[in-house]
């Protein structure tokens, strides 16, 4: 259409408009905006403990979404990690039941378990070649089965060393917030600077022809999923760490399956795979968290949050969706 | 690839009578289950049994008609969960127990599941959002909307005439009562025959299968792709008059049926993506997913284990196609 015309229209300064600079712009949009907003009901967002509940909020929901982002730069996704973050907190939870000295020998043992889920996952997809989306909803079941089976509720007890994790903080930023947005850089440079990293890229660019191109694309799917599933299984830990027991709806009751995947999505990495990353996918997180706290700061109904984020969510790619077309 | 694969798809519809690709294996499955079922349950040994099975599974049914149609053109549409509970919160809360209202209320349900579809349809064509996002956000923004909308607990009652089509049946000589859910069902499944005999139901097909294909064809992708959306919301509409005639106003009516109703779809031998499987798979897909609920239930597998098995069930069926499927391409692709 008129595609074409645009194209040559385009002034200079889009070209830096990436998806993950637009993301931190909205971000700071939507800070200012919400700050004006609370600070019109005489209220402040930004204060040491609208500070701490963002970077809380983004704590959980940012563990998984940065393994999700993995897994969908390859072209898959998992929709098993809010049962498995249930699942997490639980083991986690009941080998540590109150004994600091088993804190170590849980902890591994947590993401021994999440790592193994998620090499089933990565197995299933590439060796048995079923979908991604059936693979994992059909683990998602089986989990669910088994936590069904087994619990009625709350199980385990974490020891009171453990709790610091979840509580501590360095003025208003949670120290486990700050060991998230470590893991994000870890999962920057993983993703940008190492071969593993480009690997991932190629497999969702175009999975026949990274195979043509001589990577081994199956290993590089299940090690997505494996590195999903182990961010699951982090979160789990750190749930379990504020909760101070395992919870085995603690996942789903937050929906962090869709709600990790529409992150991912706002922070402007393709659904497709292949193009994005986890500096997105935190500012997408971030922005959900806000979007929160400023509704709860406003003290709005908590189902008009929902109908925000779903127009948030589908505006948002549908304006990624037309850059791209332009371009 | 697919376009290699998709070749093997029409010839399969031509003029010979034969199982769509994938159709085969549900059915033997069906039939199994079916006949498990007679063993293990006294209901079953006569026809009466079988038709509560029916009456039980028609909403799923028909909601898998549906999200054939998108899942076939190559899309998903996750917000039928949310939009039969809405449907289903809106409708009381309309009605409010007066029996006039039921006359313009169920019109008025099912234009509300088209119009749904429609958004679905135009975001997800006209935006260019992947529909899996445009249907993820419909579900958030419906789930809040109606409670929103209802202050945060569905109020209001059904009519006993809005409710009769999910609850109640006629009798007919020989097989005792027919569930009006039935008779609406099998409607249902011949008008979508008859549609994808047609060449707005082929397209649809030949959509999924290659969408740049289609429209150097001159094929209208985006107006049928639409319209596939709008059929699914339209059968949410009508999955939402059973269900809520069957079991009545809840908000949670609707709970995870966007997952088992795609589930239902894929045991179906339709892939995801697009391009592959028939409407009757589809359905069959269904009819199995709730005979194997049933048997689990007669068996007396607690409700823990039966989404395990559930799970444990779509991962194997879904590989036995495509691990079959594939040894079929290998043997393609090197002749």
């Amino acid at each position: 259409m008129s595609a074409a015309t645009l194209v040559r229209t385009r002034p200079q300064w889009t070209r830096f408009a990436t998806p993950a600079v637009s993301v931190y712009v909205a971000l700071v949009l939507l800070l200012v905006v919400g700050s004006v907003l609370v600070g019109a009901r005489g209220g402040m967002l930004l204060d040491q403990g609208g500070i701490l509940n963002i970077l809380t909020r983004s704590t959980a929901l940012g563990l998984v979404a940065i393994g999700q982002t993995m897994v969908i730069l390859t072209g898959k996704l998992d929709l098993s990690v809010a049962y498995l973050i249930g699942l997490c907190s639980l083991i986690g939870a009941e080998t540590m039941a109150g004994d600091p000295g088993m804190i170590l020998p849980a902890v591994l043992l947590t993401l021994a378990c999440a790592a193994g889920v998620g090499l089933v996952n990565g197995l299933v997809v590439t060796k048995l070649k079923v979908n991604a989306f059936i693979a994992t909803l059909g683990m998602a079941l089986i989990i669910r089965g088994y936590l069904e089976n087994a619990y009625t509720g709350p199980a385990g007890e974490v020891p009171r060393v453990f709790q610091h994790l979840g509580y501590d903080r360095i003025g208003p930023v949670p120290i486990s917030a700050l060991l998230m947005l470590a893991l994000a850089a870890l999962a920057w440079w993983f993703l940008t600077r190492t071969r593993g990293g480009y690997h991932l890229y190629a497999v969702g660019g175009d999975e026949e022809v990274a195979r043509f191109s001589g990577i081994r694309t199956d290993r590089v799917v299940v090690l997505a999923h494996v590195l999903c599933s182990v961010a699951a299984g982090l979160a789990g830990l750190f749930l379990a760490s504020r909760l101070g027991s395992g919870a085995p709806w603690v996942g789903t009751d937050a929906g962090y399956d869709l709600e990790s995947i529409a992150a991912v999505v706002l922070g402007g990495t393709l659904l497709a795979g292949g193009r994005g990353g986890v500096a997105g996918t935190i500012g997408g997180v971030l922005i959900l968290a806000t979007l929160d706290t400023t509704f709860d700061d406003l003290g709005v109904t908590p189902f008009f949050k929902d109908v925000v984020r779903g127009a948030v969510l589908i505006a948002a790619v549908a304006l990624y969706a037309r850059r791209r077309g332009l371009r | 690839m697919t376009g290699m694969n998709g070749t093997t798809t029409t010839t399969g519809a031509g003029r010979r009578l034969r199982l769509a690709d994938g159709t085969a294996p549900v059915l033997a499955v069906l039939a199994v289950l079916l006949v498990a079922l007679a063993f293990t349950g006294p209901a079953y040994s006569e026809p009466a049994g079988y038709l509560a099975l029916l009456k039980r599974a028609a909403p799923l049914m028909i909601l898998a008609i549906g999200q054939y149609f998108v899942i076939v053109s190559g899309g998903f549409d996750l917000s039928v969960g949310s939009l039969v509970t809405a449907e289903v919160v809106i409708a009381a809360r309309l009605i409010d127990g007066d029996e006039a209202a039921t006359l313009w209320v169920i019109p008025f349900v099912l234009g509300f599941g088209a119009l749904i579809g429609l958004v679905n349809g135009l975001i997800t064509t006209q935006l260019l959002v992947p529909s899996f996002i445009v249907t993820l956000g419909m579900l958030l923004v419906l789930d809040g909307a109606v409670f929103l909308w209802t202050g945060g607990s569905p109020r209001g009652a059904l009519s006993e005439s809005f409710r009769m089509v999910g609850r109640e049946g006629f009798d007919v000589p020989l097989i005792g009562q027919l569930p009006w859910s039935v008779l609406l069902l099998t409607a249902l499944v011949v008008a979508a025959v008859l549609f994808m005999r047609g060449g707005t139901g082929r397209m649809l097909v030949a959509i999924g299968d290659n969408q740049t294909a289609v429209r150097f064809g001159g094929g209208h992708v985006e107006r049928v792709r639409t319209l596939a959306f709008v059929l699914s919301g339209t059968s949410a509409a009508i999955a939402a008059v059973l269900l809520g005639g069957f079991a009545g106003v809840s908000a949670q009516v609707g709970d995870g049926l966007e997952f088992r109703v795609i589930t239902a779809v894929v045991l179906g031998g339709v892939v995801l993506g697009g391009g592959r499987g028939s409407v009757v798979a589809a359905m069959a897909g269904a009819l199995t997913l709730e005979a194997l609920f049933s048997l689990l239930n007669l068996l007396g597998i607690s409700g823990g284990l039966e989404s395990t098995v559930q799970g444990v069930i779509i991962i194997a069926a879904v590989a036995y196609a495509s691990v079959g499927r594939s040894k079929f391409r290998t043997r393609k692709g090197t002749s």
